[in-house]
């Protein structure tokens, strides 16, 4: 009937619970996937026990007099050892998925941010008018 | 309506000017649940920041009750948090000894990985413990409602992390290194390094600013 | 020494004979007659013997098309259960004036507007815009099937499980009193401690699930199995709506969880998030709640935008005015979609700046969706109108879309909203954007693409029939309350005193009739176009000379969609393929991977449901032993590694011949 022997045996051969048969080649499709080293997660480990140690180190020894200078070093490093733990742990990169991961990653920053930021303004503003009791706590707020 | 009609001969796959409009043979599409797993953690990151949110709002709200000054020892949210980060680097391991294709080592990582992570959650069973016991209680006041919340929330995806970890274990042993494994491993590591980070933003924003006064 | 342990207690929690509302005529009756009609309707499918055709072919069913239909029959029945909860409404509120107290008491009253409000956006039109991508989607980018099949199983039976739980609420215990966003402090232990807040916050939580995980489905879907050449600027508009929809969700519905979650440990553990005391906020409640709420008016709203440019597009006979500013526009909206919260709480007190800021932003939105409308009138311009039905609902919606869209202008100003929030005028301009928009959008989509799904258009007649009564109801119905919201009437009111308002209810509920004659019509039209199948059948598979790939399919598809994977070089790649006359080829089929059917999905959701009904009656032993179980059965899911199979290539060839054979006796 068609010439199209070899296709047919193909199927065939496909037939009986070869479940991940058809699955075989989305090795060729795990794209960006440059593989993990030794070296790479120890070089983040070692980064984020430094990023961990210091900032304990900041609060538990009263290093800083001000609170809000304490604060900001320590949302400093946090914010250095998320990047860290992205890179070394999780690989992110701008190639990995065809770059959506990284589109996610930003669009969700980008939510979070609007979503902390955005609370804390407008409950400040809330409170501030609506709840004048909660004034001195609220002074607080970093 | 469409003009299409039926041409015997199929070997001719080209229309007129060369455009082909369909592969003749298989295909299949990338597979996405790496994707599909990274977008799921992208919301969880949203869960996450409401309840980071929240705790913004209220933390300071501790109804003349006592606060993070009083209640927090950092010497254990230290412990813990080295925990936490020693699993990272031994789930890590794990992944390399499945580059290397050497299962025994693999799930080895895996079990040593598993029993940190139980001892973070035990240490933070133990610190709550201790705070419910001495009045701290998730009653008293919103700032300790948002602080179990958001702790014990990214208590409760490290204890389902131990589960699936678990389960992974025992599917690994069963099948191997095959592809569907693979892909459920590099979903707990993703998982389970996002956990991590999550604890960054908790260890930093609750337990250091929270003694802070 | 032994406390007598209360077994009663213990199984049954709060649940008791009281919990059925014997004493209330209205639900007796409705109890009544939704268990005479349950009873035939089992009796007829076992009468015909479709039990095992319906849990093999459909119920454990991975197959998007019929997901998708399934998703659609579900909110059609949600749809007729809130649209009673409206009539009764406006029935009540046409007769109590005065000394008249009307049919309905406050606590009847509250818990229709909010039933209503919760069916009408989660059980009605979620599904509806989830169904119609889930069916759609796959088809235009010339895929067999969704990312993660088996997970869409499972998403509609979330939806489903939390549809039942509202359901159940009208024959056991009672619903919210609150709200459709139930807001503390009412909602808090303190002033509802009974189950009817706690019925809103599973039903949701678990649907909430469904949507979530339906949302990273379609969107991987719409991100990694396109057909080859179809890069992202040739996707049809329907799927670039669908993929910012997807993005929303996906960013929108975790904060849902979140707040619900919250309020739950409020309710059942004593937390204080939102009380009045203790350090709690009940303003953040309303915060948060409108971080989701406002993006999720826009999931609602731009797969409808989807649909009405597929279908101007289709019924002008022109390719799409401004693709590309329609993409841009569509992005702009979903990142803005972000930014407007606030509004739905300016008189909430946050002050002139943070309310100036959200007003702005919330009238800067309005431009891009101002874009669309030339878009699609430039797209009609000197185009060879056909007027089919569902080209009627898109000229329908694009006149009163626009009012509505204005009144929302109106009300972005804070110092107009300061007079107008919570007044009828507000519930006129959302119900104007929501039907006008949503359900127009729905209808049309649900015409346009009938006879792809069924093989066989619907009848036109009773569709302009729907349309009209729909359109004409509408005004009717709405445009009073535009006049009463103005006048300063409050929304959410079972009685008023002033007798001058009467005839504006009265005309109101007149619309409301009308309305309920236009979803007849479309009942009627579902029968009557089932009856006349063979004379309204669809023999090519491109019934409206459509520009898409889904329409190069037969009608309904086989279950493979494609026998082979198409390639597309151009934007409108089914229109391109018919001009460069296209030919199907008739041989080189191949055996086709696909999914396989599974019961893991109604399985797990059912359990979920389980435990939803044990939290909201308290009865925590079984909501312990059902979670145990769900986790069971979830990790048994995963050890089941043989989820696909392969058609032979003999079922393919005699599909296709089958199609050859239809095509070309009907040329």
């Amino acid at each position: 009937m068609s010439a199209h022997t070899n296709t047919l045996a193909n199927g065939h051969h496909g037939h009986h619970g070869h479940d991940d048969h058809g699955h075989d080649h989305d090795h060729d499709h795990d794209d960006g996937h440059e593989p993990s080293t030794f070296k790479g997660y120890m070089t983040g480990f070692v980064l984020a026990v430094i990023l961990t140690v210091i900032p304990f180190w900041l609060v538990m020894g009263k290093v800083f007099e001000q609170s809000s200078t304490t604060a900001l070093f320590l949302m400093g490093f946090a914010a250095v050892q998320i990047v860290v733990h992205m890179v070394y742990f999780l690989h992110m990169n701008a190639r990995s998925e065809g770059g959506w991961n990284m589109l996610a990653l930003i669009f969700t920053l980008v939510i979070v941010a609007i979503t902390l930021a955005g609370s804390i303004w407008v409950m400040f503003h809330l409170n501030q008018n609506m709840m004048p009791g909660m004034m001195h706590d609220m002074k607080n707020m970093p | 309506m469409s003009n299409t009609s039926v041409h015997p001969a199929a070997d001719d796959v080209h229309a007129a000017d060369n455009l082909r409009f369909y592969v003749p043979g298989e295909h299949h599409p990338q597979n996405g649940t790496l994707l599909g797993f990274w977008l799921y953690l992208m919301s969880d990151c949203l869960i996450f920041a409401c309840l980071f949110a929240v705790y913004g709002v209220v933390g300071r709200s501790y109804a003349a009750g006592p606060s993070g000054a009083d209640l927090f020892d950092l010497s254990l949210v230290a412990i813990n948090t080295s925990m936490l980060l020693l699993s990272s680097i031994t789930f890590g391991f794990a992944m390399l000894e499945m580059q290397r294709k050497r299962l025994n080592a693999t799930l080895l990582w895996l079990g040593i990985t598993g029993l940190l992570g139980a001892a973070f959650i035990g240490l933070e069973l133990y610190e709550f413990a201790h705070l419910i016991h001495e009045g701290a209680t998730p009653q008293r006041s919103a700032f300790l409602s948002a602080f179990f919340a958001l702790v014990a929330t990214h208590g409760l995806h490290v204890t389902f992390g131990i589960v699936w970890l678990i389960v992974l274990m025992v599917q690994l042993k069963k099948h191997g290194f095959i592809p569907e494994n693979r892909r459920r491993m590099m979903c707990l590591s993703m998982f389970w390094h996002f956990l991590d980070v999550v604890w960054i933003g908790v260890f930093t924003f609750v337990y250091l600013m929270g003694v802070l006064p | 020494m032994f406390e007598q342990l209360d077994l009663t207690k213990l199984i049954l929690g709060r649940l008791s004979w009281e919990a059925i509302p014997l004493h209330e005529p209205i639900l007796i009756g409705t109890f009544a007659m939704v268990v005479l009609g349950g009873l035939a309707l089992l009796g007829a499918l076992t009468y015909y013997k479709v039990w095992g055709y319906l849990w093999t072919d459909w119920l454990t069913s991975i197959d998007h098309k019929k997901i998708g239909i399934m998703y659609i029959i579900l909110a059609i029945v949600m749809l007729l259960r809130g649209f009673s909860d409206a009539i009764m409404m406006r029935a009540q509120q046409a007769i109590a004036f005065g000394d008249s107290a009307g049919f309905l008491p406050p606590h009847h009253y509250d818990q229709i507007f909010t039933a209503h409000g919760v069916i009408m956006i989660f059980f009605v039109a979620m599904p509806l815009v989830t169904g119609l991508m889930n069916f759609v989607v796959p088809l235009q980018i010339g895929a067999r099937d969704v990312a993660f099949p088996f997970l869409n199983n499972f998403s509609f039976w979330m939806t489903a499980g939390g549809a039942i739980l509202v359901m159940a609420s009208l024959f056991v215990g009672e619903f919210a009193k609150t709200g459709w966003l139930a807001y503390p402090p009412l909602s808090g232990i303190i002033h509802s401690p009974d189950v009817g807040v706690d019925y809103y916050i599973w039903s949701l939580q678990i649907a909430g699930v469904g949507t979530l995980l339906s949302g990273i489905n379609l969107l991987v879907t719409i991100v990694k199995m396109r057909a080859p050449g179809m890069g992202l600027m040739k996707m049809p508009i329907f799927t670039w709506t669908s993929l910012c929809t997807n993005v929303l969700i996906i960013a929108a519905f975790p904060v849902l969880t979140a707040v619900l979650g919250l309020l739950s440990l409020d309710r059942y553990a004593g937390f204080n998030f939102f009380t009045n005391d203790f350090g709690g906020n009940a303003m953040m409640y309303v915060n948060l709640i409108w971080i989701w709420g406002h993006p999720e008016v826009y999931i609602l709203i731009l797969p409808a935008f989807g649909v009405f440019s597929e279908v101007v597009s289709t019924f002008s006979g022109k390719r799409l005015f401004g693709y590309a500013s329609m993409v841009y526009a569509t992005i702009v909206i979903t990142v803005l979609s972000y930014l407007v919260w606030l509004h739905h709480f300016f008189t909430m007190g946050s002050g002139a700046s943070v309310n100036s800021f959200f007003g702005i932003t919330t009238m800067i939105i309005s431009i891009p969706t101002g874009a669309k409308i030339f878009n699609w009138l430039f797209t009609m311009y000197r185009g060879r109108i056909r007027f089919e039905v569902p080209m009627l609902w898109t000229v329908g919606f694009m006149v009163t879309f626009t009012i509505g869209g204005m009144t929302g202008v109106l009300l972005a100003v804070p110092p107009a909203d300061f007079v107008l929030h919570n007044s009828l005028f507000l519930i006129a301009h959302f119900h104007n954007v929501i039907i006008g928009g949503v359900l127009f959008g729905m209808m049309a989509g649900i015409t346009y693409w009938f006879p792809k799904a069924f093989g066989y258009k619907l009848d036109p007649f009773w569709g302009k029939c729907s349309f009209w009564f729909w359109f004409v109801g509408f005004y009717f119905a709405f445009m009073p309350l535009y006049v009463l919201g103005l006048m300063g009437v409050t929304r959410r009111v079972n009685h008023f005193v002033d007798p001058s308002l009467q005839i504006w209810f009265q005309i109101a509920a007149f619309g409301a009739v009308l309305i309920a004659l236009g979803i007849a019509s479309f009942l009627i039209q579902l029968v009557v176009s089932y009856r006349r199948r063979e004379e309204l059948r669809d023999h090519t598979g491109d019934p409206w000379n459509g520009r898409t790939l889904e329409w190069s399919t037969s009608s309904p598809p086989p279950n493979y969609n494609f026998a082979f994977t198409p390639e597309v070089h151009d934007g409108d790649a089914w229109y391109q393929m018919k001009q460069r006359n296209y030919l199907r080829p008739a041989e080189g089929f191949l055996p086709i991977h696909m999914p396989k059917n599974t019961a893991a999905g109604i399985i797990i959701a059912g359990l979920s449901t389980l435990i939803g009904f044990a939290l909201i009656w308290h009865m925590y032993l079984i909501a312990g032993v059902g979670f145990v179980a769900l986790l069971g059965a979830t990790i048994y899911h995963t050890f089941n590694y043989k989820r696909d199979y392969y058609i032979p290539v003999e079922d393919v060839v005699r599909t296709e011949a089958e199609r050859t054979r239809l095509m070309s006796s009907h040329v």
